[in-house]
């Protein structure tokens, strides 16, 4: 009796193993028509979009080499420039985010609670309410650029951070702190000896989801970089459909398999990390 | 008690007073960008909103006409109405499948790992180069019958449902997942040896158990919705639209965030002041949702 249910179990477990394996197929199945898209000729990826390439549609590597150079803006600036933009920014934000946490957190004065609820209501606020105002500002402090853009990023993204960083750096006992300022330490040594290692975990979370923010954002550096020298791929995949009339699909599916490829390689190295951020990083709004 | 007020006076001298000394090093940094990243835009923007202007520094009071107008804007009113429906479809739709996946993919099945990696994939992609993709993919359907998305309304809707669902479903399923893991053991046996079937235990053990992580889910998905921006923008870009007897036109795919956004950058640099205060309408309903997010969230931590 027990054992057949045993058995009845394992069936049903068998069965939604193969109802995901479908499903996970399904899943995938929009990344791989962008691959097989990528070398048909642009003619034949609106009408033939779900076929293998035949020998009349097949276009070898024509759409990647069309693709990196066409719309008279090079396609690897533009990699090149979001992949800037993404580490400084990243950095500038773990950097000075963790430590006016940090500062917010043991000195907790009556300025320490409004920038810490200042943060906290930002987090509220959707970018449409402060775009056209910020990028005005950014444009009269020359914050256009991909070496100072990071700045706005730390700016509008210091709401999160912060938030995160807070909420950990109270969790951790004084005494290690105590301990160490006993031995001489002074607070910017205390920092960066004591505190900063203790934070990596929240580090790593908080990495995380800024570099998924920066490196897929749009319409930020869309509005505040200056257009006619700096591009990032998702204001270049926009371009190419957006402003060039006549659209070779072909190339623009080359460039958004190069542009996924990255992507790919980024999550399946740091996979555990990111799942694990998410699920931290869940509170925000 | 008499150790604590120890510590916390060891605290002040040891502490507190060498960081206040360090301000500059610790705190200005984040705040002087914080100020112009958010603070100054924020404030400039809650004034231009009562104010006629085509850039910031030329500007002309004007009260409350701007969201006078905002009101009586057609194309303000139908987004609101399509946004609103897009969020709660999608609300329900997401929040349902994600439970649905999490809970199956908790049961110990084989393969639950790469199914995981498999569905979360979709979030590491930006919004405009989904949108593209999936454009890619409709168009490809509909060729067939020479047609496309950008031709009608309903196709435009429920393709952005299917996009986001493809989306999301696997960013909701790792919150899920997480709260589902957090359900003590003994509770789910003690059910069981009181004799409750699987479908009971999931009512009065399981979704009780989890009901913060329903709640996050539930508002992530809500203020997503409403904030949408990238992937409609490059799935249908507001198309088609109709011209309303009166002249003007109303793009029928388009969500609020893009109004707002068309109105500051569309061709009539005079409505940047409507722009405005649709925007900061746009705002307190973000807000609100967010707002009664936290507070819902805090009152659960309060009672565990």
């Amino acid at each position: 009796m027990k054992h057949r249910s045993l058995q009845k179990k394992n069936a049903g477990k068998n069965l939604l193993t193969v109802f995901f394996g479908v499903i996970s197929i399904l899943y995938v199945f929009p990344v791989f028509m962008v691959l097989l898209n990528s070398f048909k000729k642009n003619t034949f990826v609106k009408t033939e979009t779900f076929s293998w390439p035949t020998a009349e549609s097949f276009a070898g590597l024509d759409n990647f080499i069309k693709g990196l150079t066409f719309g008279n803006y090079p396609f690897l600036k533009s990699a090149l420039f979001s992949l800037v933009i993404t580490l400084l920014s990243t950095a500038l934000i773990l950097l000075f985010t963790s430590m006016a946490a940090w500062y917010i957190a043991r000195v907790d004065s009556l300025f320490c609670r409004i920038v810490y609820f200042a943060c906290v209501f930002s987090m509220v606020v959707p970018f449409q309410m402060v775009m056209f105002t910020l990028s005005k500002t950014a444009d009269t402090l020359k914050l256009n650029t991909p070496w100072t853009i990071p700045i706005i990023y730390l700016g509008f993204g210091a709401g999160l951070a912060v938030f995160m960083f807070t909420g950990f750096v109270k969790s951790i006992p004084l005494d290690i702190e105590e301990a160490a300022a006993i031995d001489g330490c002074g607070p910017l040594r205390t920092y960066f000896s004591v505190v900063l290692p203790m934070l990596r975990p929240t580090m790593i979370s908080v990495a995380i989801l800024e570099i998924m923010w920066v490196w897929n954002d749009y319409l930020l550096p869309y509005l505040v970089l200056d257009r006619t020298q700096y591009m990032t791929i998702p204001i270049h995949v926009q371009y190419l459909k957006g402003s060039y009339g006549v659209v070779d699909l072909g190339a623009t599916m080359a460039l958004i398999l190069l542009s996924i490829i990255p992507v790919i390689v980024f999550y399946l190295t740091c996979q555990k990390h990111i799942i694990k951020g998410v699920a931290a990083g869940a509170v925000k709004g | 008690m008499k150790r604590r007020r120890n510590s916390g006076s060891v605290n002040s001298y040891l502490l507190r007073r060498p960081i206040q000394h360090w301000s500059p090093v610790f705190l200005l940094p984040m705040v002087a960008a914080f100020c112009i990243g958010f603070v100054w835009p924020f404030l400039q923007g809650l004034f231009l909103s009562f104010t006629k202007f085509k850039t910031t520094s030329k500007w002309s009071w004007v009260g409350i006409e701007n969201y006078l107008k905002a009101f009586q804007d057609q194309s303000f009113r139908y987004s609101f109405g399509y946004t609103a429906l897009y969020a709660f479809i999608s609300l329900v739709l997401i929040n349902v499948l994600a439970f649905m996946v999490a809970y199956a993919l908790t049961q110990k099945i084989k393969g639950s790992n790469l199914f995981r990696t498999v569905f979360f994939m979709p979030n590491l992609i930006g919004g405009i180069v989904l949108g593209y993709i999936w454009s890619m993919i409709f168009d490809g359907l509909l060729s067939a019958y020479s047609t496309s998305i950008l031709t009608n309304t309903t196709w435009g809707f429920w393709g952005l449902i299917i996009l986001m669902c493809w989306q999301q479903i696997g960013y909701m399923m790792i919150i899920y997942i997480a709260g589902l893991q957090a359900v003590p053991e003994d509770m789910l046996e003690a059910a069981k040896i009181d004799g409750a079937n699987r479908w009971q235990t999931l009512i009065k053990v399981t979704i009780p158990n989890i009901m913060p992580s329903i709640t996050i889910c539930m508002f992530l998905t809500l203020t997503n919705g409403f904030k949408l921006f990238d992937q409609n923008l490059a799935l249908t870009g507001g198309l088609p639209y109709i011209i309303n007897p009166d002249g003007t036109t109303v793009h029928t795919t388009e969500m609020l965030a893009l109004n707002i956004y068309n109105t500051f950058y569309g061709q009539n640099v005079n409505s940047r002041g409507v722009a405005q205060a649709k925007a900061v309408l746009f705002f307190i309903l973000v807000a609100t949702i967010g707002l009664l997010q936290l507070r819902s969230t805090r009152k659960k931590e309060v009672q565990q």
